[in-house]
């Protein structure tokens, strides 16, 4: 084997300059523009979770003031979930990868592909400039008559700034939807694709159904807060408990925005580091689609102790229970993918091994809350906040850096260093569950979540909880800075560094612009390693 | 509130076991589902390891007993579940007939009570062990939450309409009381706690205090006040109808439909009459939306319920 150099030309070099940047249409730099600012998100809204964190160190209030906590959590939820984990893996691993992986030279609309870049900054500019000017304390969830009619902090300018990001996130979903449909390589039939697209192609359709209607809400939130039209605070003979339904009408389904695309990652993942194929692959493709049809259904399981007819909080319990058997049946089958495999442990099934033990908790803990009986008790506690951050953070974040860590070399050309990235692997993983396990057992205690100062009997836990996010920011770093130096010094990838199957790797590393010199024919089933095993790799 | 382990809360009601049935029951559940994908996991990664570079796994593609079998038993466990939490949450949900019923107004940032006998209390509730008591609820500006963690139950109080929440207590003790729903600068300072007496401490704190008569007398005194009495008479010959007997009764509107006078019906009635007008009287009661506070409300609420219960049998 000869060392590889990096391409002469590549989708890298063609350009230069701020220009070349800020105005290209190619999907590839789109994602790399995507890539830069959702990091600068991240990295605020994990200061905000700091400050937070270092706050309940302690029983007493005595780092921040009241209403300035209030403010960290709010706009560590806003900025984390609207600007961070919504458009994470879609709109930057998505983004660069759909086209290659279908044998396209781009997404069908580069133009609007840019646009929704533009916008998503827009929005983002909006939501900055409300932190800057102090803030927002609604909590994330934004619930009427609160944030209509007695917070006296910036809800107007969050709103506008998550109102304009939605429609980034619409137009990068019909983005995709269309490309699957109308790009795909000869022989690229639907049952020959990735199951990363398949992922997306689900996730695209909740964010065209669904961001409209937060859109709707925050609009109408925004009537009663600006011009007092009654619509939700019972003073103006509205109907708090509305906003609720309509919020979480898209907010849950956010979540499997947030979720399906990694759920493709690791699909990807534990079929190239298994050395064969997905185990149940309709099964898993179509658990994909089921996940967003049944997502749509169980927003009520958030309204449990807000005064809802038992009967409908029956339904929903009922459909919260069901929306759990299709992600159940994925974790199945990549486990399935592996019996027999030949697993090869790199660090991206590193990442997709802490995925598999961080989703499997935070999934079956929904279990506790789906249960109605047990959910009168722990709605709004901890639990719940330990909860979601295990599917969010265990699963989004754990998803994502495992594309990371897979695809890197695509992106730049450039391997990481492997020692670096297991042992990142392992902080994160340590530090994670040491943030969030503490919680589970502060919530089932009885600790309220949003609470400022707490009583002393919960500092054990908290302190644990605070160590273990110090741990997971330094666990975060670490991949940062390795990324950022391989991109410059890392040793050279070659166009299938990993020799894995689908069609990104088989064009150069980084790729052409055009992704491709001539327009591939799939002949082949996907993930099919045992052809690659009869050349002998 | 004093001997709290470390990572259990303590149990004070009678649901409070059964809930904690469900939740250990759950914990297995997870530590079996994660123990089998993490143990298969580890496995595998041991066993099946690349052992070559050109290494490649057996392309098994597929099984469709393994994935009906995998469907099937999570579903049929996450039904039993279902069932199993929601024949709890009837329980939390429906009050038995005989309660004692308290009144609770969140409003930032605390809690005000109101005994049937007069007593109120702010961010302190008492109560007697061993005896059904029903909280009804309502706000006077924003969501809160009535949470008592060693009761195992919660329920939000919201602005404009009331929620009612039940328990038995047990044990008699000090407990937590948290405003579980985020309501603004000092939520974490809504706090206060329940005080669950042996029942006759409790009659003994009940006598206690001075109290400006009962709640319902309270609600007589404002009946008047308002003069509300000048129109709903108790025989009826008023220019609106008695309130004789009303609470839980029948009411038949002037549209034709027919509704229960229940908590929410009365406390509308007061607020926004002409929404739900009795069948054969005249759109004529003023609106009493802002000369009454929500404490008031509910003292004329049980006002009027107390003439539900001096009421002759009709005929």
């Amino acid at each position: 084997m000869t060392t590889p150099a990096i391409p002469e030309l590549n989708y890298l070099n063609t350009a230069y300059g701020t220009r070349s940047w800020l105005l290209t249409k190619d999907h590839k730099r789109i994602a790399l523009l995507y890539l830069v600012s959702a990091t600068v998100f991240f990295g605020l809204g994990g200061v905000f979770a700091a400050l937070v964190r270092f706050e309940l160190a302690t029983p007493a209030g005595d780092l921040l003031s009241p209403d300035t906590y209030n403010k960290m959590f709010t706009m560590h939820g806003v900025v984390m979930v609207f600007f961070f984990l919504i458009p994470a893996i879609p709109a930057i691993i998505g983004n660069f990868l759909i086209p290659i992986m279908l044998g396209a030279k781009d997404l069908a609309f580069p133009r609007i592909n840019l646009l929704s870049w533009y916008i998503y900054i827009i929005g983002g500019v909006f939501t900055l400039y409300a932190i800057v000017v102090g803030g927002v304390d609604t909590g994330w969830t934004f619930y009427t008559p609160y944030s209509s009619a007695a917070s006296n902090t910036n809800v107007l300018a969050t709103g506008v700034g998550i109102f304009i990001t939605g429609f980034s996130s619409i137009l990068t979903g019909l983005n995709f939807i269309v490309t699957i449909h109308r790009m795909r390589a000869p022989g690229l039939t639907w049952f020959r694709l990735p199951l990363f697209v398949w992922a997306h192609y689900a996730t695209s359709l909740i964010q065209i159904l669904g961001t409209p209607v937060v859109a709707v809400t925050i609009l109408m939130l925004a009537a009663e807060r600006a011009f007092g039209i009654g619509i939700f605070d019972p003073a103006r003979g509205g109907d708090p408990v509305l906003f609720q339904h309509l919020f979480w009408f898209y907010s849950h389904p956010a979540v499997y925005i947030m979720i399906l695309p990694a759920m493709g990652v690791i699909s990807e993942v534990v079929a190239c580091f298994s050395r064969k194929p997905v185990f149940g692959y309709s099964f898993v493709a179509f658990s994909s689609l089921a996940i967003a049809a049944f997502g749509f259904l169980v927003w009520a399981h958030h309204m449990f102790v807000s005064g809802i007819s038992p009967y409908a909080a029956l339904v929903f319990s009922f459909l919260s229970f069901a929306v759990a058997i299709p992600s159940a049946v994925k974790m199945f089958n990549w486990t399935a993918t592996m019996y027999k495999g030949a697993l090869w442990l790199q660090s991206p099934l590193i990442y997709a091994f802490g995925f598999f033990g961080l989703f499997t908790i935070g999934g079956l803990t929904g279990l506790f809350l789906a249960s109605l009986g047990t959910d009168v008790h722990m709605h709004d506690t901890y639990f719940v906040v330990a909860h979601f951050h295990y599917i969010m953070v265990g699963g989004t974040l754990m998803g994502y850096l495992a594309a990371m860590h897979f695809w890197w070399p695509k992106i730049t050309g450039r391997m990481y260093p492997e020692g670096w990235a297991k042992f990142a692997a392992l902080i994160v993983f340590v530090g994670f569950n040491l943030t969030f396990f503490p919680q589970f057992l502060l919530g089932y205690l009885g600790m309220p979540r949003r609470y400022h100062v707490y009583p002393p009997e919960f500092q054990v836990l908290n302190v644990l909880s605070t160590a273990g996010a110090t741990i997971l920011a330094v666990g975060y770093a670490i991949p940062l800075i390795y990324f950022i130096w391989s991109a410059k010094y890392g040793k050279v990838a070659g166009p299938n560094p990993w020799n894995a199957t689908g069609l990104e790797w088989t064009t150069q590393s980084p790729p052409l612009t055009e992704n491709f010199i001539e327009t591939p024919v799939v002949t082949d089933e996907p993930y099919n390693y045992a052809r690659l095993g009869a050349h002998g790799g | 509130m004093n001997s709290v382990s470390p990572l259990f809360p303590e149990q004070a009601s009678t649901i409070a076991p059964q809930v904690d049935a469900l939740y250990f029951f759950l914990i297995g559940v997870t530590v079996v589902f994660t123990g089998l994908i993490a143990t298969a996991m580890c496995v595998f990664a041991y066993k099946y390891r690349r052992r070559t570079e050109s290494d490649v796994g057996e392309p098994i593609h597929s099984s469709l007993v393994l994935e009906i079998v995998w469907t099937v038993i999570p579903f049929l466990i996450a039904m039993a579940i279902f069932g199993w939490s929601a024949s709890i949450y009837f329980q939390i949900v429906h009050p038995p007939a005989e309660t004692l019923e308290i009144y609770a107004v969140g409003k930032r940032w605390m809690w005000k009570f109101q005994h049937i006998d007069g007593q109120r209390e702010i961010n302190e509730l008492h109560l007697p062990a061993s005896r059904a008591v029903k909280l009804t609820m309502s706000s006077e500006d924003v969501i809160h939450d009535v949470f008592v963690p060693a009761f195992r139950v919660k329920a939000d109080a919201i602005p404009g309409r009331y929620t009612s929440i039940w328990f038995t207590p047990t044990t008699p003790g000090e407990y937590h009381l948290f405003c579980a729903e985020y309501c603004g600068t000092r939520h974490s300072g809504m706090i206060g706690k329940v005080v669950v007496m042996k029942p006759h401490d409790y009659q003994q704190w009940l006598q206690g205090g001075d109290t400006e008569g009962s709640l319902a007398d309270r609600g007589r005194r404002l009946f008047q006040e308002l003069a509300c009495v000048s129109c709903h008479s108790t025989e009826g010959s008023g220019r609106g109808p008695t309130l004789q007997g009303v609470f839980g009764s029948q009411v038949s509107l002037s549209n034709g439909t027919t509704v229960t006078a229940d908590d929410n019906y009365i406390r509308e009635s007061i607020l926004r009459p002409q929404v739900k007008l009795v069948a054969g009287y005249q759109p004529q009661m003023p609106t009493f939306q802002g000369l009454v506070d929500e404490e008031g409300l509910m003292a004329l609420l049980e006002y009027v319920k107390s003439m539900q219960k001096t009421a002759t049998p009709q005929p």
